[in-house]
């Protein structure tokens, strides 16, 4: 979850999220070297008294300043296409679950078994308890096995919406008539955080996103009770 | 109905495989086709041939609730578009 001081990504709770953490890292570390090395260039050519007799047609620095960024972005490029397609992949998924874009609200089916479906609302300022977070805790979370392969269909069902979770590396538009599917797994359990990341209307920044992530037995327990109700 | 819950277990946990004629994020066509798929196989085979079974499960999987509601009453109404 973001709290205050959450100046870099979130701590990452998936396989995917962790490789974007990586690749987020490496990428940094070529920017601030680029970053010093040209700032040092610009602070000492401001800074000194030296006249250049041959300013011009310099061929061998102009090959090397040419040469040199191409093989830098090749070296940003080759991990960011591998992430690209791993994120694409499409593992064999032990459930399916449903999520739904409305104004404002969020509401999830799980019809893998029985029909199982319910709304989420953000829980108002006047109803919150004491250990709630304000604009972030809902009702009704969802939710999910831990370590195991989840097909997450995003649907709206009024205007667009989209559905994130930072720390799992998920955001994905909820777009009306149209199915999009995102698979991810979690690495442990706890609750995971987000919220509604296209502006959808008045209450847009009103409608959250909680994850609740715990083992597949208790999982099992869950289901087993919705389906009584 | 307390009885047939608890005995769910791990093992029943299971959903609509990939399908490699729809490997991309826009699944509509999965659900869309499922759907047809189902109620087609019904018609050729009459009601109870188990086999339509496997569609009807991958469109419950797939299909938001709200969308088979809608085509169950646009055949019912005669307005649904696709070829039954």
């Amino acid at each position: 979850m973001l709290t205050w001081k959450t100046l870099l990504l979130q701590d990452s709770a998936s396989p995917l999220m962790e490789q974007l953490s990586f690749f987020h890292d490496h990428t940094l570390m070529i920017l601030v070297i680029i970053t010093v090395l040209v700032g040092q260039l610009m602070i000492m050519l401001f800074f000194n008294q030296f006249i250049h007799r041959y300013l011009l047609e310099g061929q061998i620095i102009e090959i090397i300043w040419t040469i040199l960024p191409a093989i830098t972005l090749i070296f940003i490029a080759i991990p960011s296409l591998r992430l690209i397609y791993i994120l694409d992949e499409i593992n064999n998924p032990m459930i399916t679950i449903k999520t739904i874009g409305h104004q404002w609200y969020w509401s999830y089916e799980y019809t893998d078994f029985k029909n199982i479906e319910f709304d989420s609302y953000m829980i108002p300022m006047n109803e919150m308890k004491n250990f709630n977070f304000r604009l972030l805790d809902v009702d009704n979370r969802i939710v999910i096995p831990y370590e195991s392969q989840i097909r997450m269909l995003i649907t709206a069902a009024d205007v667009i919406h989209s559905w994130t979770i930072p720390s799992l590396g998920v955001k994905i538009d909820a777009t009306p008539g149209r199915l999009n599917q995102i698979s991810f797994s979690i690495n442990r359990t706890g609750l995971f955080y987000g919220q509604c990341s296209e502006i959808c209307g008045a209450n847009h920044s009103f409608m959250p996103i909680v994850i609740e992530s715990i083992s597949p037995n208790y999982f099992i327990k869950w289901i087993s009770k919705m389906i009584e109700i | 109905m307390p009885l047939a819950a608890a005995a769910l277990k791990l093992e029943d946990l299971k959903t609509a495989p990939f399908d490699p004629r729809f490997p991309n994020t826009n699944q509509t066509r999965y659900c869309y086709q499922s759907y047809v798929d189902y109620h087609r196989c019904q018609k050729i085979r009459g009601q109870n041939y188990a086999p339509c079974d496997y569609f009807k499960k991958v469109f419950h999987s797939i299909c938001p609730n709200a969308w088979v509601e809608r085509w169950d009453q646009q055949r019912e109404d005669g307005t649904f578009p696709g070829n039954i």
